[in-house]
């Protein structure tokens, strides 16, 4: 197949990336660039002149065109095109055939018919080129004006202040600042946040002509005034460049523009237009994103396969000259279709206003100045018509509690914000990796910035913030589990159900695809654990558990397990201490108490684990699940049965709690705490859900983490009798079961829930989506379902015999387990170690 | 059960019986001693698919590669490291976690209900 791109821009050379993609046979892939530079990142284009190089803004170097077979013609213009014999001759005379022809050409600056335009000293803001000699002009400059105050405009006067020109006017036609973008208000606040900056703002004001001889002095306005000025920039929108589809006879917009249908086909069969220069239903997309997804359509559609362009939805949020600035939805409808609130801080310019439905159900759009942290929440809820809260003004006021962090959470971190600190790796790392490297998956952000490839304990965060960063960018997301599976976890959760499936392999054969991996198995099995609470290694679905669940118990450095009885409420009896140092002391294990109240024995081979339970249930211990994404520990203070300071009985709720919820299965662990006064000695504040005794009760808080991110968590009830207090939790807990994405602790769960705590409560609280009973009977069969994974596993021969480190010779230890001596007990040998060979 | 101690052949390359069918694991892998070296053997059920690798993880040098979890991605088997979660092919043993790790792998065959697993040299 010959294909014959015309343009080396952003757009077309992310076409030639996205063809390549595709893998066509005997593909000719010929570019014809204008300029003399390969394709480079034009929304950076300002950072030029802040210091970035040519080769920094390069997207890929020529080589990469050698490397991947395109003949790349940099400096040679396609000047005719023969549509009949399917021909381009270029500038150099060259003639070639296409099979299809791609118009990528782009757009220019547009120039308004201004007397005195062509003087010396007025220039546009769109090529490297035209950089070069603004930046040779810069030297001679004092006073530089930009015509246009738009999103490129501002962009041009922030370069115009790197170059070192003290004094930057601004010149705009409309009333306001960003006319597209934002309303009257927030422009306000623009305007005083750049003359904060020495960039003087002109609105409302019509270039009459340019004064000067051969080189600009000033300028002249309509309304008589004048300005003088050594340099000029205009930057009053874009043209597309059609001139070539117009001469060999392609329909092309009544105000420019490559008349293009859904496919991105022009009105010749076989030649395409995509970005700036192409038209689609009226519209030229000055953005990249779209740019890409017309990329996306075309190499997909010559590829063979179907695929179309919906059009695009033109909400943005950018960072203008250190001030954030967004607009999304419909930014100015007002008065009859719709109520706004309006949140306006002149202090530290900030501008903030919501457009909602006349009934305060649907969010219809909005601004946001000088702090833009809400946009992809409220972005996410207007574009899903999402329910809002009660009081839709929480949306867009931060301070009270709870709902300043509402779908903040990655967002909210600073760009410096070391997410994967195996390799070192920052939040703005992995933002760009999705902008500038294009990465769309985890994956591609593993190979790219080498995030989640250590530990991997960061990757969820990873995906929050690739989801984030391509939502700014516009692109479309969709929550799915991984290759295999078209869901979200949520959605696979009510299918399981529906569709009463109980294994993997039956829920892959029925909703999925493919063989399944490490991260569809043990989030499909922790789905059917959570909605069944069958045994948890039944045969079929012993190898879809993570090696933890597989072989209940942790999987430490060395590969040896460690080994975690229950401690309901952190009580233990002399006796049972004594069978537990027993044990250690036979199996020669490392014994520590673990911050849940609880004791932990390291270091047993994995052959040991069943001899090891065997023993500790006779003892009458149990599971304590913590090698499970499941409830850990109900820590506890002694509370009142001893301390003379406790309200309640701490211990018994602690242990009433622990054995309820105990073995439940969930997106990800569980830790509760009981403190029996506001003393809070078990901590409760910090733990998924906690318990604190009042006067009249227990108050319940929910939603908090240690862990790499801690969080307080947040008050959700008060003075609760301990019936009340229970079915809260069922209530909390199976709304989380049901409705969280893999892997996500309570913490993050709220975060990304839109309305927060508030939310959360009218949930559990107040039952506002009628579905409290429900949660608390599915509660009451998991609870019913209970049994000690341990007990079943010994008394099973079957499961007993996979505990064995050889098949063939299942009397034999893993004879590469070293162990090193430390403070009078073992402990397992550094990572990397040779291993030793008997 | 027919443990590596019964020789098949004495020719330089040779089959080796690892185990019975029923001693697999559906889905999932068990380790395999061979002298002093460890292979790992993964009954892909789904699939109808045997392979052996090395049971040694060369990311962090962990004997575990048996204890990870099978999948695919595009098509091709892979085993996730227990530890780390890297990937590895099942067919070239290629590293698909984007490391510069790959692993050995082993022909393997079933013959009346026993495993075998082709090794260079025979066992000393």
């Amino acid at each position: 197949m010959k294909v014959v791109v015309i343009g080396n821009g952003m757009v077309g050379q992310k076409f030639c990336e996205k063809l390549l993609s595709k893998s066509i046979s005997n593909l000719q892939l010929t570019v014809f660039g204008e300029e003399t530079l390969a394709a480079y990142d034009r929304v950076h284009l300002s950072s030029y002149f802040a210091g970035k190089t040519v080769d920094d803004l390069t997207l890929q170097p020529v080589k990469w065109y050698e490397e991947n077979g395109i003949d790349l013609r940099l400096g040679d213009p396609v000047q005719d095109i023969d549509r009949d014999k399917k021909t381009v001759t270029s500038f150099d005379g060259l003639t070639l055939t296409y099979d299809y022809l791609i118009f990528a050409t782009g757009s220019a600056a547009f120039v308004p018919p201004i007397p005195g335009v062509d003087k010396h000293g007025v220039f546009v803001y769109r090529t490297i080129e035209d950089l070069n000699m603004i930046w040779r002009h810069a030297p001679v400059t004092k006073t530089a004006v930009v015509i246009g105050g738009g999103l490129l405009g501002l962009e041009a006067a922030k370069a115009c202040l790197d170059l070192g020109i003290k004094d930057t006017h601004v010149i705009e036609f409309a009333p306001r600042l960003m006319p597209r973008q934002i309303d009257e208000a927030g422009s306000e606040i623009l305007i005083q946040k750049l003359k904060d900056l020495n960039i003087t703002t002109h609105t409302g004001k019509n270039t009459a002509a340019i004064l000067g001889n051969e080189k600009i002095s000033g300028m002249i306005f309509t309304d008589g005034s004048i300005l003088s000025t050594d340099m000029l920039i205009i930057s009053a929108g874009i043209k597309p460049r059609d001139e070539l589809a117009r001469a060999c006879g392609l329909t092309v917009g009544p105000r420019g523009g490559i008349v293009v249908n859904d496919s991105m086909l022009t009105s010749d069969e076989n030649i395409y237009a995509i970005g700036e220069c192409a038209l689609h239903n009226s519209m030229v997309y000055g953005l990249v994103a779209p740019g890409y997804e017309m990329a996306e359509v075309t190499a997909t559609r010559l590829a063979g396969s179907e695929k179309e362009f919906p059009g695009f939805d033109m909400s943005t949020k950018l960072k203008l000259i250190g001030v954030d600035v967004a607009s999304f939805g419909d930014p100015f409808i007002a008065g009859e279709e719709a109520k706004t609130i309006v949140f306006r801080d002149n202090h530290q310019g900030i501008y903030k206003r919501i457009n909602f439905s006349n009934d305060g159900k649907e969010l219809l759009g909005g601004v946001l100045v000088g702090d833009a942290d809400a946009y992809n929440m409220l972005l996410q809820i207007c574009k899903n018509k999402m329910a809002l809260p009660p009081d839709p003004m929480d949306l867009i006021i931060k301070g009270k509690e709870g709902k300043s962090d509402a779908g903040a959470g990655v967002v909210a971190l600073p760009d410096d914000a070391l997410i994967c600190s195996c390799e070192g790796v920052t939040k703005l790392d992995i933002c760009n990796a999705v902008t500038e490297s294009g990465c769309e998956t985890v994956d591609a952000i593993k190979k790219c910035t080498k995030a989640a490839t250590g530990c991997g304990g960061c990757a969820p965060m990873v995906k929050d913030i690739m989801v984030h960063t391509m939502k700014q960018q516009g692109k479309m997301v969709r929550n799915v589990l991984c290759e295999h599976f078209d869901y979200s976890r949520q959605e696979l959760y009510d299918l399981i159900k529906m569709k009463d499936l109980h294994s993997f392999d039956t829920v892959l054969d029925e909703l999925g695809k493919g063989d399944g991996c490490e991260t569809c198995r043990p989030a499909i099995s922790s789905l059917i654990a959570s909605l069944w609470n069958e045994l948890i290694v039944k045969k079929e679905n012993a190898t879809s558990q993570d090696t933890n669940d597989r072989f209940l118990a942790n999987i430490q450095k060395g590969g040896t397990y460690s080994v975690v009885p229950r401690i309901p409420g952190g009580e233990i009896t002399p006796d049972k201490l004594l069978v537990i140092a027993q044990v250690a002391k036979k199996y020669n294990l490392y014994t520590k108490i673990t911050g849940g109240q609880r004791i932990d024995m390291f270091g047993a081979h994995v052959s040991d684990l069943p001899l090891i339970w065997e023993e500790l249930i006779e003892a009458g211990f149990e599971s304590g699940h913590a090698y499970g994404k499941a409830l850990r520990t109900v820590k506890s203070c002694v509370g009142s049965t001893w301390c003379r300071f406790g309200l309640h009985d701490s211990v018994s709720y602690a242990i009433r709690v622990e054995e309820r919820y105990r073995g439940l299965r969930a997106p990800h662990k569980i830790k509760s705490a009981v403190s029996g006064c506001i003393r809070e000695c078990a901590e409760a504040q910090s733990k998924d859900f906690g318990i604190i005794a009042t006067e009249k009760g227990w108050n319940l808080y929910v939603c908090g983490n240690g862990g790499s991110k801690p969080q307080h968590a947040l008050l959700l009830a008060t003075d609760l009798d301990s019936d009340t207090c229970i079915k809260y939790i069922d209530r909390f807990l199976m709304f989380y079961i049901k409705t969280a994405d893999p892997l996500t602790r309570t913490a993050t769960w709220l975060n990304k829930m839109e309305g927060g705590i508030d939310y959360l409560r009218n949930v559990v609280v107040h039952d506002s989506l009628g579905i409290a009973d429900e949660l608390e009977k599915e509660m009451q069969t998991l609870v019913d379902n209970y049994q000690c994974e341990w007990k079943a596993a010994i008394e099973n021969p079957e499961i007993r015999k996979r505990f064995n480190h050889f098949v063939n010779a299942p009397q034999e230890k893993d004879p590469t387990v070293q162990f090193d001596t430390f403070r009078g007990q073992k402990k397992a040998a550094e990572w990397n170690k040779p291993i030793a060979v008997s | 059960m027919i443990y590596d101690n019964q020789q098949i052949s004495l020719t330089k390359e040779h089959w080796f019986a690892a185990c019975s069918v029923e001693d697999a694991v559906i889905n999932g892998g068990v380790c395999v001693k061979h002298g002093n070296e460890q292979i790992a053997l993964f009954y892909f059920t789904r699939r109808n698919e045997w392979y052996a690798t090395q049971n040694l993880c060369p990311h962090k040098k962990q004997m575990a590669l048996s204890r990870g979890m099978l999948g695919s991605k595009n098509e091709e088997p892979k085993v996730a490291c227990p530890f780390h979660k890297k990937t590895f092919s099942l067919v070239t043993g290629q590293c698909l976690s984007g490391d510069e790790c790959d692993i050995k792998t082993y022909p393997v065959k079933v013959e009346n209900g026993t495993v075998f697993i082709k090794v260079d040299t025979k066992e000393p």
